[in-house]
């Protein structure tokens, strides 16, 4: 009994085709089956779901500034940075503190602008500090260690920043101060449209713009490249190996403060130590989405994410009759991300070089 | 009715076709040998057989079994194993773990016989040991004695291959495929090994499939000879056919002229 | 002479950002209420004492090696040692003069509207109470005292340096569990007026820590003399007596471990508990991890199933229709959660490693925002999770309370260990291993990889179900917040500090990750802290893990030319005593 057991498990790999099969289609039943209710029953208007995928788009454009960060590691390491929530994490936490003295002092009612450069400044500086010191004491001594190695150790430097943070600043939360400014909604063709969201959008895009041409037109962004496609002939051809890695840390680690600040604008509240993980998990989920490695693909990833999860919950589990729907609204990122890894490992784009089997 | 028989057989990596509708048997007790210019997917032949990449198109028969779709451990199963071109054996096990290992799909012991320490599976587990040092003395003193509990990282190369093979014939197949069985010997061993392939279809039955550079070995060893050439079987026969045949010629001067 | 200097300040450096580090994320104050010898040292100050003093000793430890070559006379190993000792003094400065700075930078400018642990109470501990210029030359001082104590060390011959440094260790070791010690003088009948004389709750008293130091010593010096010996005389010994003597120890050892609850007392014993549901986690995840190679970071998952379902199986609160005893639902509860075992493994098989680590990761997060959902609450209480948890009961016997629960999870985790030890040898063992060194080539040898890592994702998970059921029973409640991504963390941390693969290494690592941060609770907050230093630290310099099976260290240590290094090191480090050899 025993063994027959056995062997039909593994008599052939057919079987677990068919069961793959049947989670693809019984995936698209369930989200079929739920948006079709929830649209039939005309609950919501057309506007509430423009709004919500322009909530989406906002919320979305934070994960791709984050996830950028796993996909530019990757592409260069092959590996893993798990702590590069905590990276993004380090940048919001301290400019919070910053952004709580400019308003204190008034310096900040006066000039919103100033203020915004300056925690920008100040978040990108911790953040960047952070990836980087990851990367010179965590993770170079590893380099050439299996792979699991480095992420085990990505993963005791997320706990190990997250309490450190935490011993540093407390344990408590803090809120960013308000631009009122951004706090209003325009009027457009009858619906309306939150300034902020557009501004995180915008202010997003404009960081992805300036890495791509960082990327694509530079000498470090050329050596960046090559030292992806093999790191020992880009050695060879007399690039500073070490340089390029570092030097991809730091932009992941701009980015991710940036997606710091950001996020403080956009979302105020809940600025604490624990405030990277999640983000962290998602905008993992966003780069493996979009391609691991590839940087458009983080991009999208991110952005298609964003609004899956604010759309997702809304449209997909309340028409299945799920009371509450937002609260699982993390689950259904790690879902996807599952459901990527099963269906499609090499993301939406493509992964940069596919696992090298041995 | 052949032991092993494919038709049609299709590989293709992206645009590469690595082998190109193949069609070859293999007779129950015959030494072949599978030979032809680097890249023409000699390997990626043991592959497909071995289950470790599918077809894309083509059947492959064995011993009566369509294998399409087969897990390599079913396969393993039917009766047929295999060494690899890169030596890879279980380096942080010991010889003779190794070894054990291979006979996995010829035992049954479970989760609760083990756990249980019944009889039968303190029966097996001698038997798969009794068997297993068996093997390893095929191979005469090299990997016996104060051997069996090395670490498998610590043979050196040529009785890392040796090694390789025994954990091949643990497996109680009824074909042996095996990948440049002599790449990296010196003459004296690879002198060696030779006879012991014939030995192993002499003495143990084993029918061999075997890929192979050295042509000595492919002429002392070998009953017929079978050449791909871009995945394309370009010509078979005994050595001495194939040695004159103009298509293999060609096809191993023109990569010569080409490397050079 | 100028690379030793600059070798001392870099080590001093290093110190001083550790010494800094600590002090700033509030780990010297919180440890200052607790004292290793009460009026003399607290923790807090006792971790910084010890961080100069092993600068010192480093310091020394490099610097030494190869400055006198064996042979030379005493004049030149006297001045060998002064060169190490005055090295070693200025590692310490260089350490202090850190501290000395936070000093000085807190009285101009006021640190602690950001940085909230640079408190007044850690600036006057630091200061010893003294004003800020008088503070911090005090505190250079000993800075440079202790570093060049930590190279004095060195320079001393091993015979006397081991007992020295096994003192103490051991000081340090009993002064962080006074408080047990006090307990359990208590339990086993000493009266507390005399007891209080040697240990106090907060810390040992001084007579106490010499008499502690002087045990060490005793026992290190006896060590060494009488060991061997011993050891020749029991091999010398008829096989009769040998069996004797072998059978005296296990009886020994197992009657210790039955009496331990009532030897260390109540509150102790619900530590033991604790560790003991963490020691029988790691040999589950130990069939998972070590066995099979499949990094499971969401292991936490199957310990919510395990005490969500014992929680709804038992208990007698409104939300489970069903109420059945703890023995009856035992074999439910495992059942469930090695179909959710399977259930977590199957979408993960055909994943690569560092995949099957986050996405495990996100299944563990998984399952606590579905016991924290409205979605389930009708089922799973919601984040009021399930109350009224009744105890185990044995025929008639309640089994209430720590004392009686540890023989629970003993028994539980001897049957772990049990099935660990019997399924390494046997074919079952053997499958995993081959499939963790080479999944390709296991299943050209006819391993069913598939099947096997099914295997272990269902045993692993039933034994975590067995470290959930207890946990369920211990609190008589459970609430979602108990399962959050922490548990995965500890039981990794806890394998990887002892040895992946390695059972004894769960062991200890569980006392010394689990058991000693829940002993000294100040500590807890700094946990998680510490498990991720764990992870780094272990994976940079020992990846085997500190009781390291011995496969395992093969495995990960591939360049055998560093420990080759290290052993290197640690022999010619002796050079500077000729008197050794
Ligand atoms: N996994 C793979 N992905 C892509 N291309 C592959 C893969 N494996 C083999 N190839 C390609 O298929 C062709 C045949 O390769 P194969 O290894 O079978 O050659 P071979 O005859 O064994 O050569 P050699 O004598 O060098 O071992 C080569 O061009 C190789 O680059
Ligand atoms: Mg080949």
């Amino acid at each position: 009994m025993k063994n027959t057991l056995r062997q039909r498990i593994g008599e052939q790999f057919s079987l677990i085709t068919l069961l793959l099969w049947a989670l693809r289609v019984g995936v698209f039943i369930v989200v079929l089956w739920g948006s079709i209710n929830t649209l039939a029953s005309g609950r919501y208007e057309a506007s509430t779901w423009i709004n919500l995928v322009i909530a989406g788009l906002a919320q979305g454009s934070i994960y791709a500034l984050i996830a950028l960060g796993y996909s530019l590691v990757y592409g260069i390491l092959r590996f893993i940075n798990f702590a590069h929530g905590e990276v993004f994490m380090a940048g919001a936490f301290t400019s919070v503190f910053v952004a709580e003295a400019l308003e204190r002092s008034g310096f900040f009612p006066k000039y919103p602008i100033l203020t915004f450069a300056i925690l920008l400044i100040v978040s990108m500086t911790s953040s960047t500090v952070v990836a980087v010191l990851l990367e010179r004491i965590a993770y170079r001594p590893l380099r050439n260690a299996p792979r699991l190695v480095p992420l085990i150790t990505a993963i005791g430097a997320s706990f190990f920043l997250q309490y450190t943070f935490r011993g540093l600043y407390g344990s408590g939360f803090h809120t960013y101060p308000e631009f009122g400014q951004l706090w209003g909604v325009w009027n457009i063709a009858g619906m309306d449209i939150q300034i902020v969201q557009v501004f995180v959008f915008l202010a997003s895009l404009l960081m992805m713009a300036g890495l791509y041409l960082i990327v694509e037109r530079t000498k470090t962004g050329k050596a960046m490249r090559a030292v992806s496609e093999d790191k020992e002939i880009a050695a060879l051809m007399g690039i500073d190996v070490n340089r390029v890695i570092v030097i991809t840390f730091v932009i992941g680690g701009m980015l991710a403060g940036s997606a710091g600040v950001i996020r403080g604008m956009y979302q105020p509240q809940g600025i604490w130590f624990f405030m990277g993980f999640h983000p962290g998990l998602k905008a993992f989920t966003a780069a493996v989405l979009g391609g691991i490695g590839n940087i458009p693909g983080a991009m999208l990833g991110g952005l298609f994410l964003g609004v899956f999860e604010t759309v997702g919950p809304t449209l997909i589990l309340q028409g299945l009759g799920i009371p509450a729907a937002n609260q699982l609204k993390d689950a259904i990122a790690i879902i996807m991300l599952v459901l990527v890894l099963i269906f499609r490992p090499q993301g939406i784009l493509g992964e940069k070089l596919a696992e090298e089997k041995a | 009715m052949p032991l092993l028989e494919t038709t049609q057989l299709t590989k293709d990596f992206g645009g590469l076709r690595a082998i190109n509708s193949l069609g070859l048997h293999i007779d129950q007790g015959e030494i072949v040998s599978l030979i032809g210019p680097n890249g023409a997917g000699k390997t990626t032949f043991f592959n497909l057989i071995t289950g470790l990449y599918p077809q894309n198109t083509g059947d492959i028969i064995f011993d009566g079994h369509n294998l399409k779709g087969m897990p390599p451990s079913s396969i393993t199963k039917l009766g047929i194993a295999r060494t690899f071109q890169t030596v890879r054996l279980f380096n942080n096990m010991t010889v003779l773990e190794n070894v054990m290992v291979a006979q996995h799909s010829r035992t049954k012991s479970g989760v609760f016989g083990a756990i249980l320490q019944t009889a039968s599976f303190r029966e097996e587990e001698e038997m798969i040991r009794e068997k297993a040092k068996e093997v390893l003395s095929f191979f005469g003193s090299k990997l016996t004695g104060y051997r069996f509990d090395q670490p498998a990282s610590m043979l050196s190369y040529a009785n890392r291959r040796r090694l390789e093979i025994a954990r091949a014939m643990a497996t109680e197949a009824k074909l042996l495929l095996l990948d440049e069985p002599t790449a990296g010997m010196n003459p004296r061993e690879t002198q060696d090994l030779a006879e012991l392939i014939g030995k192993m279809r002499d003495e143990k039955g084993f029918t061999i499939l075997f890929i192979e550079h050295d042509m000595r070995v492919v002429k002392g060893v070998s009953e017929r000879v079978i050449v791909l050439d871009y995945g394309q079987l370009i010509a078979e026969g005994n050595y001495e056919h194939i040695s004159q045949n103009d298509r293999v010629l060609e096809a191993y001067l023109g990569k010569k002229a080409e490397n050079a | 002479m100028f690379n030793n200097v600059r070798l001392a300040l870099k080590l001093g450096f290093y110190g001083g950002i550790i010494a800094l580090f600590i002090s700033v994320i509030g780990m010297v104050e919180t440890f200052d209420q607790r004292n290793i010898i009460n009026g003399v040292v607290s923790i807090g100050l006792g971790v910084l004492l010890i961080n100069v003093l092993v600068i010192g000793y480093q310091t020394a430890a490099r610097i030494g090696k190869g400055l006198v070559q064996p042979g030379e006379n005493g004049k030149q190993t006297a001045r060998a040692r002064a060169i190490v000792i005055g090295n070693g003094s200025l590692a310490g400065a260089v350490v202090s003069s850190w501290l000395a700075l936070l000093v000085l930078v807190e009285s101009q400018i006021n640190l602690r509207s950001v940085l909230i642990n640079v408190s007044p109470e850690l600036i006057s501990l630091l200061t010893f109470g003294l004003e800020t210029g008088a503070g911090a030359l005090l505190l250079l001082f000993l800075g440079t005292l202790f570093g060049g104590l930590g190279a004095f060390t060195f320079s001393l011959p091993s015979r006397v340096r081991r007992p020295l440094v096994a003192g103490l260790m051991w000081l340090a070791f009993w002064g962080l569990l006074s408080g047990v010690i006090r307990t359990t003088l208590s339990e086993i009948g000493i009266p507390s007026v005399v007891a209080k004389l040697f240990v106090k709750i907060e810390g040992l008293t001084p007579l106490g820590a010499v008499i502690i130091f002087l045990l060490a010593i005793a026992i290190n010096l006896g060590n060494q003399r009488w060991r061997e010996p011993l050891i020749e005389r029991i091999t010398l010994l008829p096989p009769t007596r040998q069996r004797y003597f072998r059978f005296g120890t296990w009886a020994l050892g197992i009657i210790l471990l039955l009496a331990l609850p009532w030897i260390v007392g109540r509150v102790t014993s619900d530590t033991l508990v604790l560790v003991g549901i963490y020691i029988l986690m790691g040999f589950g995840l130990n069939i998972v991890v070590g066995k099979a190679g499949l990094l499971d970071l969401g292991y936490v998952a199957f310990f919510a199933v395990g005490a969500y379902s014992t929680a709804i199986l038992t208990s007698a609160d409104e939300i489970s229709a069903i109420q059945i005893s703890f023995w009856a639902a035992l074999p439910i509860i495992v059942i469930i959660t090695g179909i959710a075992g399977l259930l977590v493994g199957a979408p993960v098989l055909r994943m690569r490693g560092d995949y099957l680590a986050i996405v495990t990761l996100g299944f563990g997060e998984i399952a606590r925002f579905i016991a924290l959902s409205d979605w389930f609450k009708p089922w799973l209480g919601g984040a009021q999770g399930v109350i009224n948890i009744p105890s185990v009961a044995l025929g008639n016997f309640l089994i209430v309370g720590p004392q009686k629960l540890y023989y629970l999870i003993l028994a539980f985790a001897l049957f772990a260990l049990f099935i660990s030890r019997r399924l390494d040898k046997s074919r079952v063992g053997r499958a995993w291993e081959a499939m963790r060194e080479d999944e390709d080539v296991a299943e050209t040898m006819g391993v069913n990889t598939i099947y096997y890592k099914l295997l272990a994702f269902a045993m692993g998970a039933m034994i975590a179900s067995l470290g959930g059921a207890v946990f369920a029973v211990k609190l008589s409640a459970i609430f979602p917040h108990s399962f959050n991504v922490e548990v995965s963390i500890t039981a990794l941390s806890l394998l990887i500090i002892g040895g992946i693969g390695s059972l004894p290494g769960v062991v200890v690592g569980a006392f010394a990750l689990v058991g000693i941060p829940e002993l000294l609770r100040e500590f807890s907050e700094y946990r998680l802290l510490l498990y991720g230093a764990v992870l780094i630290i272990m994976m940079i310099v020992r990846p085997e893990g500190l009781v390291p099976s011995t496969r395992r260290a093969r495995e990960l240590h591939e360049d055998e030319a560093a420990q080759d290094d290290w052993l290197k090191s640690e022999t010619e480090r002796n050079i500077i005593t000729p008197a050794e050899l």
